[in-house]
């Protein structure tokens, strides 16, 4: 039954990166949440034992790849922000979803600063504020990611 | 539940080593030559999930598209033969030009110019990485396209291309921040380098010294130096000068020609072949 488990996961990072990767227009561009990174938060939070950093890298090539960013990056990224939820899954579980979002947003603004950081030396870009609108965004989508992969989780009793 | 004990590898061996992979990716993808077996192999990877996140804006436009009214595709229709006509006439001059000025070049035994290959590329709407100016396009090595080739639209210089997979490639906009484009001035021939700065409507020349002759409204075409841009395509017009002598160069700002916010259809042109002596 493994490899049910492994399907259904996969199937809901596949759509993360379609929703990744789907143009917006180009005023909400700047807002786009991580989706991929709070799924990945989801699951290392819920199935630890079944995803953790090593997937996290993975999908993290995967983004790099398909947003042309600098190979690595991405993966880095990913892999730290896993570390963190994956090895205090207990206690995170634990906190209502109002405080779970408080931490992604923590979580995500470490992840974008790091990115950022990365991205300052290899591209020579300069810092801007509204590198960190998907902060906020990713914590308002928390929620329904949250609800929506517990339902999905229950309902096809991925354990 | 095998949560508390079926661990194999500690949380920060993995993360250990997972950083180590990612600084190897990251120092190889930056001192490393594109074009590659293996880079090519890899943006290959990733082509299907381009495509399946372009179908969205691919459904909307075709519907969008069967939804336009007789009225208004037929004065579009309209339109669009005006400016043929217009621009057949033109062509027919050009033609004339070409032939007389391939004469002359044959006459100061000057080496002739020859026609470049190149193919039209659709671009797919995407996200790409918000830290650099790019956008994905429908066609990769098995149209024969190869790192480095130009890009350009209707109206003049788009980028460059960089990571090419087989179906897919990227296109580097000339506005990103580590893209830098040779041109020189239309009006007196004087070479200068226009950078990107990471805005899609403005870029930088560098490095101007403050006695150089440039005015507002200039044109600035490819120079043809350094290879990658065949000569003589617009690339910016001067839009702002900052003599201030304080300051080590004069800073002068330009915007690009072609509108790099709504691109749909490239033109990606081929080096030209070594260009031959006219002998007679």
């Amino acid at each position: 039954m493994i490899n049910r488990y492994f399907l259904l996961i996969a199937l809901s990072i596949f759509f993360a990166l379609i929703m990744a990767l789907m143009p917006l227009p180009f005023s909400f561009e700047p807002f786009r949440p991580d989706w991929v990174l709070l799924v990945l938060m989801y699951w290392s939070l819920a199935l630890p034992h079944r995803l953790n950093i090593g997937t996290a890298w993975v999908v993290g090539v995967l983004i790099d790849l398909a947003s042309g960013s600098p190979l690595g990056v991405n993966s880095l990224t990913f892999s730290l922000c896993i570390f963190i939820t994956a090895s205090n899954f207990q206690k995170i579980r634990n906190f209502s979803i109002w405080q779970q979002s408080l931490l992604i947003g923590l979580f995500l603004t470490l992840y974008h600063l790091v990115q950022f950081w990365l991205n300052h030396f290899l591209l020579g870009i300069y810092f801007s504020p509204q590198y960190l609108w998907p902060v906020l965004t990713g914590m308002v989508s928390w929620f329904w990611v949250f609800l929506l992969l517990r339902k999905y989780r229950r309902h096809f009793r991925i354990r | 539940m095998k949560l508390m004990f079926g661990r194999t590898v500690s949380l920060q061996l993995r993360l250990f080593v997972a950083v180590l992979l990612s600084v190897v990716l990251i120092i190889g993808d930056k001192y490393t030559q594109g074009g590659t077996a293996v880079r090519t192999s890899l943006n290959t990877l990733v082509t299907p999930l381009i495509y399946v996140a372009n179908l969205p804006y691919e459904l909307f436009s075709l519907g969008a598209k069967s939804l336009h009214t007789r009225d208004e595709l037929l004065t579009e229709n309209e339109a669009l033969k005006k400016k043929q006509l217009l621009q057949s006439e033109q062509l027919q001059q050009y033609q004339f030009l070409a032939r007389e000025n391939q004469k002359l070049r044959a006459l100061l035994g000057s080496s002739a110019k020859q026609s470049n290959r190149k193919i039209i590329a659709q671009v797919l709407s995407v996200h790409s990485n918000p830290y650099s100016h790019q956008v994905v396009i429908n066609r990769g090595t098995t149209d024969g396209l190869s790192e480095g080739q130009a890009v350009i639209d209707e109206m003049g210089v788009v980028g460059q291309l960089t990571k090419v997979g087989s179906t897919t490639s990227r296109v580097l906009l000339m506005t990103d921040t580590t893209h830098a484009t040779p041109v020189r001035i239309l009006r007196n021939d004087v070479r200068t380098v226009v950078e990107g700065i990471g805005k899609i409507n403005v870029v930088k020349l560098s490095h101007v010294p403050h006695s150089l002759d440039v005015r507002i409204g200039d044109v600035l075409v490819t120079s043809g130096l350094g290879g990658t841009f065949p000569e003589g395509y617009p690339v910016a017009v001067v839009t702002e000068i900052n003599r201030d002598e304080g300051r080590p160069f004069a800073q002068v700002f330009a915007e690009p020609i072609a509108q790099l916010d709504r691109i749909r259809l490239l033109v990606i042109l081929w080096r030209s072949q070594q260009e031959q002596i006219n002998d007679d």
